[in-house]
């Protein structure tokens, strides 16, 4: 399975993206932000950093780099996508995903080990969890407080797409302490925490930040034996 | 969509660029070389720009003329004390003179960073620097672009910068101004460190009345680089093409290194903010990935960064050290206001601004690499031929076909005047020896030692950081394996082999005050013994030596001694001194901060998986030993339990024995091979008390002790050379052999238990719950945030926990800074909700978007 992770200028975890996704298995593709090319990836992970320097609004300007209209196009036909903090803020820049992430509550920068709660685990990039597992992840950003109008925060809540919550403390005043959404396919998941600074003993506080790793090359093993099974019909 | 500037041809500018301008802004054009020799008498304010008379008539006699404006300017910047070292230079050759310069050093002293080989393949480098007044005027800035420089001096080697850290000193913690300076500075680091990617992994933060008008902000940076990469900043090649890589210049920190850094503050420091310069991190990280993009295609044939001094220092020094001349064309630096004059362009201190030398045949490819990172790169000049006679060549510097500079480089690089200063020890010492600290009145009863061990755990300088430390990124890169609160940052630098470094910094102003060469040599051995309780080899050192005013012979003396000690203890411990910086005038009026010496000591570990941890481990079964390693004797003058306790500080400093610190450094490395030890912990702020709470803090551990006879002296005595180790049963007796094989002393102290308490047998009990309360409560409460902190214990009172720490009863050494904090009140302005103004204000306020590419 081969993952892509994009590169924007101010890309700060890329190598760490590729770190964790080669650890949990993955083939990495490393994609540049100005090439449209995806390189035939099965999925892509946009992962943290400040796109541009984020001096305008986080990821604003990485939404419309080549590699981005690519990704757009693609997620929307299915190919699982994963955004970490600016990836995040990318992929609801670019509607992928609904509201917004905006300034911590508190105005600070904030670097935790952070205790989330799985629950939406019917995603590309989740379900290697059960449902309600307690993870420690970190979380680290300045712009991390989720927010949505209340029609959408009920559509999410009942529609299943709540990935994660934070547990035993909100990090960044995020409404109803959401951490992680999906969108309605479940291929494009947005997580503000970090799982890719969780995917060894040696430098991380856990090692769940695998498991979104995981998750994803055991959908992607999963779809290409659907496929195949269909071939056979 | 563009997201790139045209950086196609050289001279060819996008922006800005000085012969935009139609009309000069002096009348007549700039003062020019040839002006100059017909007007030899024009009055010139050499001494506004910080001249002396006589440093002003070596100029006239090395250039044969009256220097031109532009020229003046130039000397006035690179003779300034930040430059050129002059009245420090005479004591800092002992660290080249008396330290071993040992076999791992690739670069050292004089480089912009020192070099130390870590494998056949491997070297890193790394080096802490001052930004202290910037700080103190622009908080935010002033910290941000103080990251932002060490990182280059790091890259500019060679390397790529994989680790900052900060080690800084604020006034006292209640003070209405640290509201103001410290938030500013943690965000500044935060918001620069963070953006660049990268970790934050320790350092320091100390609070002292000493500091209240001139607070310290050092920062820290590391980098790694193959051997074969390493750069230098020769202009080497005749003919070789000169080109600014990075940002635009613009008016920013113009007179920064004259102006802030090299004289005493007065009340007119708030109107230096224009001085100081204003930082793009996202510039710096593009800044950096084109540098290193450079170095591994072979094209950089010199390489230098621009920080203090701006083009001035870098066109300077690359030309010195290669001997040649350059040719440089001014009209060609891309500005970002059309305005600037020639000598203004010079002296601009613009942050994210490297200075390349290619080979002509190199250019198109460095400009397109330049290209694909969004990044301005301009050939300026070109490097030209010494003298025939074999003297060095010249520095021609033309603005619009004016000649504005043509200098040696070397006189200003290389020979600026050199002070051997007076020295006098300070009057009042003897008495302030005299005071010790051993005669103070000290808690008797099991229940009065256990109310100072809260006390001093939740005093400012003891207690958790975490207020601060969890603004910075620490995990970004992912080698990260210990960060603070940990005795020492630890970073892996190859994920196949596990080789790896531990960094630590320290100081202490008030051993330094009461002794300045023990005091550097005391801030030496904690740093060194910090690196070694994580099991790392300690190898090499850098310093940042922070001192009140030169001129002040007091102060002289008490850099004179530190530096003698910091040399000294090199020199006994066999770690060379790689590289660092000095910076004087830290006062205000005439008070100086105390002498404050901060060392960082690199180790080297062969596979960081044996790293040890600070923090007792979860129990199984009956607990590991707890053992003191070292011996403690009464030493409690200059002691954070003097001072928090009783306002006090006087007496001597506790008594250093390096061999002693050597044999137990090499003791950790062993017991870390061998895998002995589950957790050490270096003793020293607040002694052993300290040490056990952080231990048992970490992982929610607790401990039963006994302690030997007069168990105060124990709990707060600062006795260097000790460090608290916890070993899992069964090994006791290899561990024991193995401390007795290097001399080392061992005692006993007890075990770590399941029930989260402290206790010390006949003495108190002290719930973790409890401890950690008064740990974690004092930063939240005094800067903001004890309202969630409380939130997170699930624990409403705590927000509203009146456990204050007693700020200290103020003696002699506060009152030389009350009036200056009193009159820095004033100047800065708090609002009413808390939040200082200026910090407020800077969060909110984009950095400038004029580099920013086009969306």
């Amino acid at each position: 399975m081969r993952i892509g992770v994009v590169t924007f200028p101010g890309s700060l975890d890329d190598g760490d993206a590729a770190r964790a996704a080669r650890i949990a298995g993955a083939d990495v593709v490393r994609l540049w932000h100005g090439d449209p090319d995806l390189h035939g990836v099965d999925a892509v992970v946009l992962p943290g950093g400040f796109s541009y320097g984020d001096y305008l609004r986080c990821g604003a300007i990485a939404r419309f780099a080549p590699a981005m209209e690519s990704i757009i196009d693609a997620a929307r036909g299915g190919l699982p996508v994963l955004g970490i903090c600016n990836g995040f803020q990318i992929l609801c820049e670019a509607h992928l995903l609904p509201g917004a992430l905006t300034r911590n509550q508190h105005l600070h920068f904030r670097n935790r080990d952070q205790w989330l709660r799985v629950e939406g685990t019917n995603t590309a990039w989740s379900n290697a969890f059960t449902a309600g597992q307690e993870v420690l992840i970190p979380v680290k950003n300045g712009e991390g407080c989720y927010v949505a109008d209340e029609r959408t925060l009920d559509a999410l809540e009942a529609e299943g797409r709540v990935v994660a919550r934070y547990i035993r403390g909100n990090p960044n005043g995020s409404q109803r302490d959401i951490a992680a959404i999906t969108n309605e396919a479940g291929n494009v998941v947005g997580i503000m925490p970090h799982p890719e600074h969780a995917v060894e003993a040696l430098t991380g506080p856990s090692l769940d930040g695998l498991g979104f790793f995981t998750s994803v090359l055991r959908a992607l093993a999963g779809a290409s034996a659907g496929a195949n099974a269909g071939g056979h019909q | 969509m563009t997201t790139q500037p045209d950086t196609s041809a050289a001279p060819k500018q996008t922006g800005f660029a000085a012969t935009d301008v139609l009309v000069n802004e002096f009348d007549g054009g700039p003062d020019t070389v040839q002006r100059a020799g017909t007007t030899p008498d024009e009055l010139q304010p050499h001494t506004e720009l910080g001249l002396k008379d006589d440093e002003y008539d070596r100029i006239r006699q090395i250039l044969g003329r009256r220097p031109t404006a532009s020229e003046l300017a130039m000397y006035s910047i690179m003779w300034s004390e930040h430059c050129s070292y002059k009245s420090s230079k005479v004591h800092l050759r002992q660290f080249g003179d008396k330290a071993p310069r040992g076999t791992r050093m690739l670069a050292g002293i004089g480089e912009n960073a020192g070099v130390v080989q870590i494998s056949d393949d491997l070297a890193v480098t790394f080096k802490v620097e001052s930004h202290n007044h910037p700080s103190f005027v622009e908080p935010y800035q002033g910290a941000a672009t103080g990251v932002g420089g060490i990182v280059r001096d790091i890259l500019a080697m060679g390397a790529r910068p994989i680790a900052v850290m900060d080690p800084l000193r604020f006034g006292a913690a209640d003070h209405p101004d640290t509201a103001r300076v410290l938030p500013g500075v943690v965000a500044g680091i935060g918001g620069y460190g963070n953006c660049l990617g990268l970790p934050n992994i320790g350092g320091e933060i100390v609070f002292d009345p000493t500091y209240q008008g001139n607070p310290l902000v050092n920062a820290l940076s590391i980098g790694v680089l193959p051997v074969e990469r390493l750069q230098h900043k020769e202009a080497a090649g005749v003919g070789n093409i000169v080109v600014l890589l990075g940002a635009r210049t613009g008016r920013d920190g113009i007179g920064g290194v004259s102006v802030l850094a090299s004289a005493t503050f007065d009340d007119e420091a708030e109107q230096r903010r224009p001085s100081v310069q204003v930082g793009d991190p996202f510039m710096e990280k593009l800044l950096i990935e084109s540098c290193l993009e450079l170095y591994d295609a072979g094209l950089v044939a010199g390489i230098q960064d621009l920080g203090g001094a701006g083009l001035t220092c870098a066109l300077t020094e690359t030309a010195a050290a290669a001997g040649t001349g350059m040719r440089v064309w001014l009209e060609r630096v891309p500005l970002r206001e059309a305005s600037m004059s020639p000598t203004e362009i010079l002296a601009s201190e613009s942050q994210e601004r490297m200075l390349l030398i290619v080979t002509p045949q190199n250019l198109e490819a460095v400009l397109s690499v330049a290209e694909k990172w969004g990044v301005w790169a301009t050939a300026i000049g070109e490097v030209t031929p010494a003298g025939e006679d074999g003297s060095p060549g010249r520095l021609v510097i033309s603005w619009n076909d004016h000649v504005v500079v043509d200098v040696p480089p070397g006189s200003l690089a290389d020979d600026g005047p050199v002070y051997a200063r007076p020295i006098r020890e300070p009057a009042d010492l003897i008495l302030l020896q005299a005071d010790k600290a051993e005669t103070l009145p000290r808690p008797a009863t099991g229940d009065e030692l256990r109310a100072t061990v809260l006390r001093m755990i939740a005093s400012p300088n003891l207690c958790d950081k975490t207020w601060v430390t969890e603004q910075y990124d620490r995990y970004v890169l992912g080698n990260t394996v210990l960060a603070q609160p940990e005795d020492s940052g630890v970073l892996r630098i190859d994920e196949r082999t596990g080789l790896g470094v531990a960094l630590s910094v320290d100081g202490n102003g008030r051993f330094a005050r009461l002794d300045p060469y023990e005091g550097a040599r005391l801030a030496l051995a904690e740093a060194y013994r910090n690196v070694a309780v994580t099991g790392a080899e300690p190898v090499a050192v850098t310093d940042c030596l922070n001192f009140g005013s030169p001129e002040d012979p007091a102060v002289m003396w008490q850099f004179a001694e530190a530096v003698r000690g910091l040399a000294d203890g090199c020199q006994q411990l066999g770690t060379p001194v790689t590289g660092g910086n000095v910076s004087f005038y830290n006062q205000t009026g005439a008070a100086a901060i105390h002498p404050t010496p901060v060392v960082g000591v690199l180790g080297v570990f062969d596979d960081v998986a044996r790293r040890i941890p600070m923090g007792f481990q979860t129990p199984s079964g009956d607990g590991d030993l707890l053992l003191l390693l070292g011996e403690t004797t009464t030493e409690l003058s200059g002691s954070e339990w003097a001072w928090v306790t009783h306002g006090h500080l006087g007496g001597r400093p506790p008594k250093v024995d390096l061999e002693h610190e050597r044999r137990l450094a090499q003791l950790m490395a062993r017991a870390s091979q061998t895998g002995l030890v589950s957790a050490a912990h270096d003793l020293s702020d607040g002694g052993l008390a300290q040490a056990l709470v952080e231990s048992c803090l970490r992982y929610n551990v607790g401990a039963q002790v006994t302690l030997a006879a007069d168990a105060f002296v124990q709990l707060f005595s600062e006795s260097a050379g000790r460090v608290l180790v916890a070993v899992p049963r069964g090994h006791e007796k290899a561990f024991k052999a193995l401390a007795a094989e290097f001399t080392i002393p061992v005692s006993s102290l007890g075990v770590t238990t399941s029930e989260p308490v402290l206790e010390v047998r006949d003495q108190f009990s002290l719930s973790l719950d409890k401890a950690r309360e008064a740990y974690e409560g004092t930063l939240p409460r005094l800067f903001g945030g004890s309202a969630e902190l409380a939130n997170r214990h699930g624990d409403p009172e705590h927000a509203a926990d009146p456990t204050a720490p007693a700020s200290p009863d103020r003696g002699d050494e506060v009152l030389i800074t009350a009036a200056a904090g009193a009159a820095m009140e004033s100047a800065a302005p708090i609002e009413a909700d808390g939040i200082p103004a200026a910090a407020a204000a800077e969060v909110k306020e984009p950095s400038p978007t004029d580099d920013a590419p086009d969306a």
